[in-house]
């Protein structure tokens, strides 16, 4: 994190370290996604970065139908953190059609084509 | 107040090309083949064309490419890319350029040949970073993650939003111009293909070829054309978010603002609207439209469209062409929302017209449900 210097570069480098790291305004205090230079709800530049909770909710889900060939279907959902910002997202470990809106899901840092990004697991109860 | 733009600016030529199938055409052929039968219906030529309103899916210059190829040299370009709703966003450009002699005539023009050239979405555009990882399928990820959220908050059922895409059906199959014309039931819908939950293939847009044409003036000189004049009352328009990851709430769009500023501007209200064209990408945007712009409650818009409500013999005619749904969908829809809201006011649309259009709505909507854009038009009689 030492070496990151744009927002889009430090949340990178947190997922690097299995961190999700998630943008502060100091001035109204509240959090945003995705990152970027100045908060977008009061336009204030001081933002520090804080470990998210981890928890959420579904907002709104779907799923991409896919042929078996072609690696067959697969979830897109909006998470909400407790935070109060939303992503999108998949949740994985169960099948697509098990994905509900308002299900508590809890996220981890994962792969995307080789790449970290965050994804859910249904929380456990 | 009404807007001071009201009523200043006369749509006096409209065209299109290339629907459905523009064999061995490309985007731009098909542009500049709308782009004449435009002018020819205004009774003009290219050549007196000096404003230029255009965008295209393939480039990031597509207004210079346009203006090239069309062999004219215009001294006022707007090339603004809001996705669909871009065409109806030029009416509020065209107006206030041509209102204040930046230009004369105003020529509003796209075209696409995505069926033949790939079959599917064409788009210079890149998934954005945030959301890339995770493979959604674009846009019907986006839209159907909206509809999941409405069916949740508000019970609308797969039924509402498959009697949708049954009224377009309706509708298109009066229209010799409509490319999918053969019967469609509610069965039918939902018993499509699911291509992005709850969404079949068949709530989904047509992939077509085609291109659309709108030319416009002053109105002090509108009724000098051969086509009797369609008078633009009132325009808004209203941006919320780029990514759909980003839009606040999955049920509301910025219609809502587009919409109210555009009856102001217009000095009319929804329930004086004869003819209603919407930017129906999918079925879920008919609903959420009919919502946001006030003409029923939020929530209310699945039984609003229900049973055959805004098909022919409905209680409200909304989307009379057909629509993206089943009358073309070249990519960007926006301009034929302007286009039939047009023809409906000067007595020649080519399916079922309505008796005695004065006013009708065009909306448009691009990206995501990102950007809304309301216009209001109308006869010479509801100046």
């Amino acid at each position: 994190m030492l070496d990151a210097t744009g927002p889009d570069a430090i949340f990178r480098s947190g997922l690097a370290n299995q961190e999700i790291l998630l943008p502060k305004c100091a001035d109204c205090g509240r959090y945003h996604f995705f990152p970027r230079v100045l908060c977008p709800h009061c336009h204030g530049e001081a933002i520090s970065w804080h470990r998210a909770s981890g928890k959420g909710r579904v907002h709104t889900t779907t799923i991409v139908r896919r042929k078996p060939d072609h690696g067959g279907d697969y979830n897109i959902c909006m998470v909400e953190l407790d935070e109060g910002v939303r992503m999108m997202s998949r949740v994985d470990g169960i099948t697509p059609d098990d994905v509900r809106i308002d299900m508590a899901v809890t996220a981890f840092v994962g792969e995307a084509d080789g790449v970290p990004a965050v994804f859910f697991k249904p929380a456990e109860v | 107040m009404t807007s001071n733009l009201r009523g200043k600016s006369a749509i006096v030529g409209t065209g299109h090309a290339g629907f459905g199938e523009a064999h061995g055409f490309t985007a731009y052929d098909v542009m500049a083949q709308s782009a004449l039968a435009a002018v020819s219906d205004a009774g003009l030529k290219l050549s007196d064309v000096d404003g230029l309103f255009c965008t295209m899916m393939e480039d990031s210059m597509p207004a210079l490419m346009a203006a090239e190829y069309l062999g004219i040299q215009p001294r006022f370009l707007d090339g603004t890319m809001t996705g669909g709703s871009s065409f109806v966003n030029y009416l509020t450009s065209a107006t206030m350029a041509l209102e204040v002699g930046l230009c004369d005539v105003a020529l509003i023009v796209y075209g696409s040949n995505q069926r033949t050239a790939s079959g599917k979405l064409v788009t210079a555009s890149r998934p954005p970073a945030y959301e890339a990882p995770y493979n959604p399928r674009y846009p019907i990820s986006a839209y159907a993650m909206a509809a999941a959220r409405h069916m949740h908050e508000y019970g609308t059922t797969r039924e509402q939003l498959a009697d949708v895409a049954v009224a377009a059906r309706a509708w298109a199959q009066h229209n010799p111009e409509a490319f999918e014309r053969g019967p469609l039931s509610r069965e039918d819908v939902l018993g499509a293909r699911m291509v992005g939950d709850p969404l079949t293939v068949r709530d989904c847009c047509l992939v077509t070829d085609g291109g659309g044409a709108i030319v416009m003036v002053r109105a002090e000189r509108a009724k000098d054309f051969p086509k009797p004049p369609v008078y633009v009352l009132g325009s808004a328009a209203e941006s919320s978010h780029r990514q759909i990851s980003q839009m606040k709430d999955f049920t509301v769009t910025a219609a809502r603002e587009s919409g109210k500023r555009a009856f102001a501007a217009a000095g009319v209200s929804p329930w004086d609207i004869q003819a209603i064209e919407l930017y129906d990408a999918f079925t879920i945007n008919t609903i959420l439209f009919l919502e946001d712009l006030g003409f029923c409650a939020k929530g209310e818009g699945g039984a609003f469209v229900e049973g055959g409500r805004i098909a022919p013999d409905g209680v409200l005619p909304v989307n009379t062409n057909g629509g993206g749904l089943s009358c073309v969908h070249p990519g960007m829809y926006g301009i034929f929302t302007v286009i039939e809201a047009a023809r409906q006011i000067r007595g020649d649309a080519p399916g079922l017209q309505l008796n005695n259009i004065d006013l009708a709505l065009a909306h448009g909507n691009g990206g995501v449900l990102s950007s809304q854009v309301t216009a209001i038009l109308g006869s010479g009689s509801a100046l």
